[in-house]
């Protein structure tokens, strides 16, 4: 029998760094569930896992197939508006919304892509911005909306499926259910033809094309498949904050959160969005508490002093880093 | 007649609008690049303006003045950051500038804080009345100067030796080494050239509108409208262009109010972008 069944062997070829990682993950609220602090550690780490599910969304697209679209909160809106809306106009569940809203999404994508993936690099980010911008000046005066207040979803629950929950660990697992299945998702998509064929399409549009991979076609069910969970992402931050208006749900700086966060780990990888979740969702309420009320601006000249020098230094990300780090003091072939 | 005035208005904001995407189609024609954080520059340049206040200079000098510390900042922006970006990923070069863009903006959120600003009355305050349009002294001068500015970099680009050098490294920058043109110190310049554009830009509306730091988005999409719509890597598109969407902008914000006039230059823009991406003059 080959090598493969010895415990020895098994043992040696176990992925410890995801597997050391999913299992901190599982426990983690525990392990803090006896400090002072337990809530807003658990607070932090529910916001961590959904800030991974959405960076984990856009790396589909953003990351895999290169297409880097910076109006990615059209989707988390679509997804955060939907059930919201829902329950405001017909007192139903906000959750029976999230399909509705992902379907909302899948079609805004489809809306989106046929036309922009015309356009290549520089000018599709651009269209992108235009576009989210757009709709959120429109979803901003419109007042079955909300207009700019935004809409609320039930004060108190009238059942578990209302999914409002005091303490922010059941939050906590069930953002980590939803972020195991994106990634067995993006795992499975990543080994299959369509991830090659994204991958080729990354590389070289062009090239891609005369070796017969169906570009068009491929962009736009990667972008379809990204809207799907970016509109999931957007569906549980409604859920969890009970509210969400034009600025929190379509705003800019939603797009950039996804892009920064997946870049940092590094977009293209699977695990690089969670990574890059970990180590800015904690620095950023690092610094809003530290700094008090002027740290908000303090967060983002942060943001954009770690984008610079990623950017400039790493753009591989954090994964990237420790891959050239790893071989040099690990001496891997 | 009040129409007549709006078009009035129109025109002189679209000088500026000219003037400041200029700079951003140098760039994209020489580099296939996008700045996204020339909005920043030009907010930068209204803060200029207003730090020349603090020590009591005239509005003469706001334009000098941006010009310089805009200029300097975008050779160094260039130099530290762009030139080393250029050979890397997409992602990372999207991302460098839109990086810069947060610093600037929340950097200057940090200093001069979120109020709106206006200038301190000068000579350039008052309205003048050329028969029965009223305009505002501190407009007339930014049109007009903005105007002449965006027509001077025109003739530097096509009729100086230097505008030549700048636009063969545009054109085919191999080539452009081989004729002893040397691309990085042409690529530093026209990063220079932008942000200083931006900065005058910036100084010239200063006197004319109350700003804040967040006003540097609302002009980085206005850039990016002139530019598609005057064609990515033409200056006499963007002027052209520039002077449209002024234009544009004005009625639709007379006629449908500040809100929706934002949701028609935006829309424009896409419909830009999906029905002749190359725009009036440009080449894709």
């Amino acid at each position: 029998m080959s090598a493969r069944w010895e415990p020895i062997a098994l043992w040696m070829r176990a992925r410890w760094g995801p597997i050391a990682l999913w299992a901190t993950l599982l426990v983690f609220p525990f392990i803090v569930q006896g400090s002072d602090s337990a809530a807003f550690f658990q607070d932090v780490g529910a916001n961590l896992i959904l800030a991974a599910i959405a960076a984990s969304a856009w790396n589909i697209v953003g990351g895999y197939a290169g297409q880097v679209s910076v109006g990615h909160a059209i989707f988390f809106g679509a997804g955060a508006y939907v059930p919201l809306l829902v329950y405001t106009l017909w007192e139903v569940p906000p959750l029976l919304g999230l399909p509705l809203g992902i379907a909302v999404a899948v079609l805004i994508a489809l809306g989106i892509g046929m036309p922009s993936f015309r356009l290549q690099g520089h000018y599709f980010s651009m269209a992108t911005i235009a576009v989210a911008e757009l709709v959120r000046l429109v979803v901003g005066n419109w007042d079955l909306l909300g207009a700019a207040i935004g809409i609320q979803g039930p004060a108190t629950p009238r059942g578990w499926w209302d999914l409002i929950f005091r303490s922010s660990m059941p939050y906590y697992y069930i953002f980590l259910g939803v972020l195991a299945v994106t990634l067995s998702l993006t795992y499975a998509m990543e080994r299959s033809r369509f991830g090659y064929y994204l991958r080729a399409i990354r590389a070289g549009e062009r090239a891609a094309r005369s070796l017969g991979v169906p570009v068009r076609r491929t962009k736009l069910k990667a972008l379809m498949l990204s809207a799907a969970l970016t509109a999931t992402a957007g569906s549980l931050y409604a859920f969890k904050v009970g509210f969400v208006n034009p600025e929190s749900g379509l705003g800019i700086l939603v797009s950039v959160q996804m892009i920064i966060v997946a870049a940092l780990g590094g977009a293209g990888t699977l695990y690089g969005p969670l990574i890059g979740a970990i180590v800015l969702v904690p620095l950023q309420s690092a610094t809003n508490t530290w700094f008090g009320g002027g740290g908000s601006g303090l967060t983002f000249i942060l943001y954009g002093g770690i984008i610079v020098i990623l950017a400039r230094f790493e753009p591989g990300g954090l994964l990237e880093l420790w891959r050239r780090l790893a071989a040099r003091v690990f001496h891997a072939a | 007649m009040i129409l007549l005035q709006v078009l009035v208005g129109g025109l002189l904001l679209g000088a500026v609008y000219a003037l400041f995407a200029s700079g951003l189609t140098l760039i994209w024609g020489m580099m296939n690049f996008i700045n996204f954080a020339h909005g920043e520059f030009v907010m930068l340049g209204m803060y200029v303006a207003l730090v020349m206040t603090w020590i009591h200079a005239g509005p003469e000098t706001f334009g000098p003045a941006a010009m310089v510390a805009l200029f300097l900042l975008g050779v160094l922006v260039y130099l530290g950051l762009i030139k080393h970006v250029m050979r890397g990923p997409m992602l990372s070069q999207i991302l460098s500038t839109f990086g810069l863009a947060l610093l600037l903006r929340y950097s200057a959120f940090a200093y001069f804080k979120s109020d709106f600003r206006t200038l301190p009355e000068s000579w350039l305050a008052g309205t003048i009345n050329v028969s029965g349009i009223y305009v505002g002294k501190a407009q007339l001068v930014a049109g007009a100067i903005a105007g002449l500015l965006a027509l001077g970099m025109h003739v530097l680009l096509t009729r100086t030796a230097l505008g030549s050098r700048l636009l063969a490294v545009a054109e085919d920058r191999n080539a452009a080494m081989l004729m002893g043109i040397r691309p990085d110190r042409m690529q530093a310049l026209a990063w220079g050239l932008s942000a200083a554009s931006a900065g005058i830009a910036g100084a010239l509306l200063a006197n004319v509108y109350p700003f804040s730091p967040e006003v540097g988005q609302t002009f980085a999409l206005t850039a990016f409208v002139v530019v598609a719509l005057g064609g990515f890597g033409s200056v006499p598109g963007a002027m052209i262009a520039g002077t449209a969407i002024g234009l544009i902008e004005q009625v639709a914000a007379y006629s449908l109010g500040p809100i929706y006039k934002d949701v028609v230059v935006y829309g424009l823009f896409v419909a830009v972008l999906w029905v002749r991406p190359q725009g009036l003059l440009g080449k894709l």
